[in-house]
């Protein structure tokens, strides 16, 4: 925003200037009331009381609640992520198969885990996995396999669409040189493809971490689990405290990683390591401009 | 070149993940009982046991330290070791919230539970009980300073809570056989017991009822803290907490009732009740072991 | 399948609440997510400033975090309640944290859709002589809605799955909780199973399809 002028508005006069400001004014006034309002309400139910924070300054509630449940939430995560990464590479691959066979029933199972509510499949998988498999703990399998078969579905959207961005004259060009249809998508297809995947895979990523919360409701013992659950009762009176310190965790571990993502985003757009265009994220707009010299209105 | 950069950072991530995922992987064979076919079987031979109680259970099952606390806990401690013939048995305490004690047992999570689990006729269809161990009986928490509730029936108008997962709240809403009184109170939604109490105190809602034991934990953990509860004391119904074990492991479930019977005898039930509950008004301490329910 | 016709009429009334609480967030996340992106491209930074916070902090925050805060935080503490009855405040709960949550999303697919309108619409509003606030709303922001009709299809239906998550904010009456609490009685049905994940893509296939259809028709051709 600072590089560029916005093309939004004019460059102010004398008169938006002072509106400007006025408006800055009034909503500054109005942002500190409404902070001032849940502060002066928070304070009037007890909720600043030193007693009910103390339990986050005692080594043992990190030691002995939040590391533990933190451990546990990177564990589903990154379980996840690993089997999800596999199962869009498979799945994003087998949708753009030269073969109906592969390519209609790859494209069934993605439609269908992404229509799937995450949370009913990890309640269904928890509750039928001890009557296929025999006895065991299910809350992690149950939870990974959930978050992996969704997440999967939506990553192999991106990589079939990291795919087809590749120019056609790369594959041409790749056949032309006597590769086989392997050797296409292994050495030219595919590299080119990973780069302008990159910002779409590890931003999908962040929802695979956020969604790991939901493991919570199984009884998987995560950063939600401990935090929520156990330090309040332990503590009593800090459930409070409890939700805003875990809420403070996880939207600090979110935004390390979408940080990630913007700039390996931004990155991959000045780079001219690949030909292919940057995939947008799941739940951006295609837009044409991306990429390309156009510049962009916002920022 | 580039490409395998990319490809080398890849493999690191990848590499970085399992690593987590593996140093966290612990409690690899679990609740395996493939080896034995009953549970007093595992603690006499493997001496190691996998034992469920609550961890959010103030006075029942608390998670303060690296163990749970409680007195299921340290009922669960003196089964246990009856269980083993008197020796030491190795333990690892797993959560089992109410959610999920069915299936742990079922799928072999846990071996044995301690978690306010109260003997029914539709959970005896999915598991064995072996005691009760005790009897606590359904009761109403009210705020200290609220003088108009005085009994179970006048619960009816207000707002009492609804923990997911629970059915205490039936006994007033409903009429037998599913319930008990029959009384139109507003129902507030809430995940746990945690919850019901916060509400309760923050005058979100009006009265917290389910087993006189849990209200009594959470009474005695605000008293300490300042707060104030009180448990009316007029209990309406029999809980009998019993020892969860898997279906149709009944050689277990008769040598918990032994232990069960041996823990009245000796004195230390009593001992315990006194441990977690004492000066909690409305509450009475057992005298003998209850009626045990037969092992089927 | 005994099992899901015997206990068909619970499902269905929980699935019905799914269906509400779909309806009235889709309309509330759309207007809120509007709001939130004329604060961050508006010329006042303090707006800009508020919107980029808010929506930084809420989207990375778990929704069941987002909703046991809606209930724990607005409605017990801060004293926002909507209706005397708890099971329709809940609801209500429910819609205001779903919709705060989903307004995020909303409002990062429409920045990304302002991307697509070329520079020159934006300089040609400006040297007719329209406002920020009148070149926002005849000039940019119709054009990127026709540009993010998809991708709002998407967070509408991630939002429509996500209503299951209710159960964090106390609601206790949707499928997901109906199916749990079935589950706990009879033990793992598939057909129950089947059952609601038919019904949730009776909903949603058709809104990813017509989506994608109306993006195809309503494209800005350039």
């Amino acid at each position: 925003m600072s590089s560029q002028a916005n093309v939004l508005f004019d460059t102010p006069g004398p008169r938006a200037r002072l509106r400007n400001n006025i408006l800055t004014l009034l909503a500054t006034v109005a942002i500190l009331y409404a902070l001032y309002a849940v502060y002066a309400k928070f304070d009037a139910r007890g909720q600043w009381e030193g007693r009910i924070w103390q339990p986050f300054l005692e080594p043992y509630t990190w030691t002995g609640y939040i590391i533990p449940g933190l451990l546990g939430t990177l564990k589903a995560a990154g379980l996840g992520a690993v089997f999800a990464l596999i199962f869009g590479a498979v799945f994003g691959i087998a949708r753009l198969s030269d073969h109906r066979w592969i390519r209609l029933p790859a494209g069934m199972i993605v439609e269908t885990f992404r229509a799937i509510p995450l949370l009913l499949l990890i309640f269904f998988l928890f509750y039928l996995a001890p009557s296929v498999l025999g006895g065991g703990d299910y809350t992690l399998i149950a939870l990974v396999t959930g978050l992996a078969l969704y997440n999967g579905s939506v990553l192999a959207e991106v990589v079939r669409a990291g795919i087809r961005a590749v120019p056609r004259g790369q594959a041409e060009a790749a056949y032309a040189i006597g590769l086989r249809k392997g050797g296409v998508m292994r050495l030219v297809l595919l590299p080119q493809a990973v780069t302008a995947m990159m910002p779409a895979i590890v931003s999908q990523l962040v929802v695979l971490l956020k969604d790991t919360a939901l493991g919570y409701i199984i009884a998987y013992v995560d950063l939600l689990n401990y935090g929520f659950k156990i330090i309040p009762a332990v503590h009593f009176g800090s459930l409070i405290p409890a939700a805003i310190v875990i809420g403070v965790i996880y939207v600090g571990l979110n935004m390390a990683l979408s940080a990630l993502a913007t700039w390996l985003e931004k990155r991959s757009r000045r780079s001219r390591k690949t030909s292919a265009k940057p995939v947008v994220p799941p739940g951006a707009a295609v837009a044409p401009g991306v990429g390309s010299s156009t510049k962009a209105i916002v920022d | 070149m580039r490409v395998t950069r990319i490809g080398a950072a890849l493999a690191a991530a990848g590499m970085l993940t399992l690593g987590l995922a593996a140093c966290g992987d612990d409690g690899g064979d679990g609740g395996g009982t493939a080896a034995y076919t009953t549970v007093v079987d595992k603690a006499k031979g493997a001496k190691k046991l996998v034992v469920g109680t609550k961890w959010d259970q103030p006075s029942l099952g608390l998670k303060t330290g690296a163990e749970p606390e409680g007195f299921d806990v340290d009922v669960a401690k003196y089964v246990v070791k009856e269980l083993a013939g008197g020796a030491e048995v190795e333990v690892e305490w797993k959560e089992s919230a109410s959610s999920n004690r069915e299936a742990f047992l079922e799928n072999g999570t846990v071996d044995i539970i301690f978690a306010t689990y109260s003997i029914t006729d539709s959970r005896k269809q999915k598991v064995t009980f072996g005691g009760p161990y005790i009897v606590a009986h359904q009761d109403v928490m009210v705020r200290a300073d609220d003088s108009a509730i005085t009994k179970p029936q006048d619960l009816a108008g207000k707002r009492i809570c609804q923990a997911a997962g629970s059915n205490s709240y039936k006994r007033i809403t409903d009429p037998p056989p599913d319930g008990e009184l029959d009384l139109d109170a507003q129902l507030v939604g809430a995940a746990n017991y945690s919850e019901c109490v916060q509400k309760l105190g923050g005058n979100n809602l009006d009265a917290v009822t389910t087993d006189d034991l849990i209200l009594a934990g959470f009474a005695k953990q605000a008293s300490a803290a300042g707060g104030g509860f009180k448990i009316l004391g007029q209990p309406f119904t029999d809980e009998k907490y019993g020892v969860g074990l898997k279906k149709g492991d009944t050689k277990t479930c008769e040598a918990v009732n032994a232990a069960i019977t041996k823990m009245y005898q000796d004195g230390t039930a009593q001992k315990l009740f006194e441990k977690w509950f004492a000066g909690t008004q409305g509450l009475t301490a057992p005298t003998g072991a209850p009626q045990f329910e037969p092992c089927a | 399948m005994d099992d899901l016709i015997k206990y068909a009429p619970d499902l269905l009334a929980g699935f019905l609440k799914n269906v509400q609480l779909s309806a009235v967030c889709a309309v509330l996340s759309l207007i809120l997510g509007t709001v939130l992106v004329s604060m961050r491209v508006s010329p006042t930074p303090v707006l800009r400033a508020a919107g980029t916070a808010y929506v930084n902090i809420v989207r990375n925050t778990p929704l069941t975090l987002v909703l046991a805060f809606s209930a724990l935080g607005l409605s017990d503490t801060l004293d926002v309640t909507f209706s005397d009855d708890p099971g329709s405040n809940s609801f209500w709960l429910v819609v205001l944290g779903l919709s705060l949550y989903t307004a995020t999303f909303v409002c990062e697919a429409l920045r990304s859709g302002i991307n697509t309108v070329p520079m020159g619409q934006a300089e040609a509003a400006r040297a007719i002589g329209l406002t920020f606030l009148q070149s926002l709303t005849m000039i940019i922001l119709p054009q990127a809605f026709r540009a993010v009709i998809a991708p709002l299809g998407s967070v509408i239906i991630a939002m429509i799955k996500n209503t299951t998550v209710a159960i964090a904010a106390g609601y206790l009456a949707e499928s997901a909780f109906v199916m749990k609490d079935t589950f706990d009685d009879t033990g793992v049905s598939i057909p129950i199973f089947l059952g609601i994940v038919v019904a949730f893509m009776i909903i949603t296939l058709p809104i990813g399809f017509l989506t994608g259809w109306l993006a195809n028709r309503l494209a800005v051709a350039r």
